[in-house]
């Protein structure tokens, strides 16, 4: 798979993550090669493996539906750069 | 051109845990802001998510109440996208191998019985609030929803009108309730409806493009929005033009739903399953488990009441509204079990008038199932009419002398006049005090007879049982 230029703006669009275009050239070879890597692997034949969607052959541990936490608001407001009226504060977000 | 509007919904059912799907902060609606989110809830670093129980268990009860298929493992995946409510810049929902998979709703649409498939039925976390208003151009945040467990209940497009789509979210906002999974209150958020709406010349099969509208938080804003939006695309199409696929928001001080976002600026979500969660097995044991106490569904209910009962179906469906209802109806007949239509009456008519009258659930009905079936007992055993028994029960109603039927009676002198010889005595002395009338009658006047009858009824006062008098009247004018 080649990626192009544009294809990494976009990513990079999305993961709201800002480069400039030296930074995009770089990005894209060090995207290229991860494509690359993965590409190798594709060459293995995993027809008659069932897929994974964890590394460890384990379950999922389940808790009892109990409130357990109590309320420490005020602790973790402690560290927020702006609260008001037990509020977080965030630049102003409107779709 | 005919055209055809194709629905599909999306439901959001807050499930009704104690604590949050993968944190041990409480649910509990209308706290304070940000004291019901943990440091999970908050994504600080560090964390791990552990799966509540009781949203599987409840996700599990929805999927046996539809009949669906309930995938074991199921898998929970990251579904990427940034907003300031979303602490972790991803929400866990599923993707590949929700809890519920398939599954079907029947719902009555025009006094015809349909079927509505389910694609799937899968657990995610609700995000948190955001408040736009009064915070010198900085948004506010509230985390207390942040985590709360959501089931999100897809369908296929079976849908084909607006009428049809409420009656479906109706019926399984009753489901919800009934099996008890969930509150099922739209103005606290617990049940919200996506709508995807496509139209097509009427008779094809090619779906046409469709649009998604958010923000449905009443069956009365689903059915404007749809048909607003069906409205809105025949007629671009009708003008020749092509719908775009979008998000639309509906806005019902406008009663129009307009662009939130297109295709081409929609989140690419990149779904992967998510490291944090191992894959969910859910047991055949499980399962059983829970079947096992899954209460008579309402179209189980429904059906035996049509056929143990011989109930309309229209009485059937009413009386099954709700688990309350019908459990409140169970209990009264079985205190009455040869007056199960005077009940089914009383009931509909009396009982949920005034419940409605006064914005009450039947729960918090002040005349139990065994006060009614006393009431009742006494219309059928004739001690008193109709008439008084509707007075009896708004003394019932108002909490009078303890609510015991037999004291109202008395106290009110309701008691009916069901001897005969004293109905006859009475009968006498009214045909005597009106001659003119009986000779009306005897020579071919009917309407005289509805005279005398209301005399005797006045005489009374409303008491002489109205049959009894008919037919000692009847006999005494033609003997």
């Amino acid at each position: 798979m080649t990626l192009s230029v544009s294809d990494v703006k976009r990513i990079a669009d999305l993961a709201y993550i800002e480069i400039n275009d030296n930074e995009v050239k770089e990005t894209l070879n060090q995207l290229s090669g991860i494509f690359d890597l993965i590409e190798t692997m594709q060459a293995v034949d995993t027809s008659t493996v069932e897929p994974m969607s964890h590394a460890q052959s384990v379950v999922q541990r389940l808790r009892e539906d109990e409130v357990t936490e109590a309320d420490q608001h005020g602790l973790y407001q402690s560290i927020a750069p702006q609260v008001e009226a037990d509020l977080y504060l965030v630049p102003q977000v409107i779709e | 051109m005919q055209w055809e509007i194709v629905i599909g919904l999306e439901v959001h059912a807050q499930l009704s845990t104690q604590s949050k799907i993968f944190s041990g902060a409480s649910t509990a609606y209308g706290s304070p802001p940000n004291t019901q989110a943990c440091v999970i809830d908050l994504a600080l670093p560090g964390v791990l998510p552990v799966l509540n129980k009781g949203a599987v268990e409840r996700a599990i009860k929805f999927g046996l109440s539809v009949g669906a298929k309930i995938n074991s493992p199921s898998i929970f995946a990251r579904k990427n996208y940034f907003y300031p409510d979303l602490p972790k810049g991803y929400q866990i929902s599923q993707f590949e191998l929700p809890v519920v998979q398939g599954g079907n709703i029947q719902i009555q649409a025009d006094g015809e019985e349909k079927n509505i498939r389910l694609t799937r039925a899968h657990l995610e976390e609700d995000a948190g609030k955001s408040l736009h208003e009064d915070f010198h151009g900085m948004s506010g945040i509230d985390l207390n929803r942040a985590g709360t467990p959501l089931l999100e209940i897809v369908s296929e497009p079976d849908m084909r009108s607006s009428a049809e789509a409420v009656v479906y979210a109706k019926t399984l906002h009753a489901l919800v309730r009934w099996i008890g999974i969930c509150d099922g209150n739209m103005q606290e958020g617990s049940f919200r409806c996506d709508a995807n709406v496509s139209v097509r010349p009427y008779g094809t099969e090619k779906l046409g493009t469709r649009c998604e509208i958010k923000n449905l938080n009443s069956f009365r804003f689903l059915e404007k929005a749809i048909d607003y939006e069906a409205r809105r695309q025949i007629e671009i199409l009708e003008d020749g033009g092509i719908i775009r696929q979008e998000t639309r928001l509906y806005d019902a001080s406008k009663d129009e739903t307009r662009t939130m976002r297109t295709k081409e600026d929609a989140n690419d979500y990149r779904y992967f399953p998510d490291p944090d969660l191992l894959p969910l097995e859910i047991s055949a044991n499980w399962i059983d488990q829970v079947q096992s106490v899954l209460p008579e569904l309402p179209q189980a209910r429904r059906d035996r009441y049509m056929s143990e009962f011989a109930l309309s179906a229209y009485d059937a469906s009413v009386l099954t509204s709700s688990r309350e209802t019908a459990d409140y109806f169970e209990s009264t007949i079985k205190q009455l079990p040869a007056q199960v239509k005077l009940c089914a009456n009383w009931i509909m008519g009396e009982i949920n008038g005034q419940l409605n009258k006064e914005g009450l659930e039947i729960t918090a009905c002040p005349v139990t199932p065994s006060q009614l079936a006393a009431l009742l007992e006494r219309i059928s055993d004739d001690t008193i009419s109709g008439k008084a028994a509707k007075a009896v029960f708004e003394s019932m109603w108002n909490g009078e002398l303890e609510k015991n039927v037999d004291a109202i009676i008395a106290a009110k002198g309701l008691k009916q006049i069901s001897d005969d010889s004293a109905i006859e005595k009475l009968v006498d002395q009214v045909l005597a005090a009106n001659e003119q009338q009986v000779a009306d009658y005897r020579n071919g006047k009917e309407k005289a007879f509805n005279s005398l009858v209301g005399q005797i009824m006045k005489a009374t006062q409303g008491k002489a049982n109205p049959a009894q008098v008919n037919t000692i009247l009847k006999k005494k004018l033609e003997g």
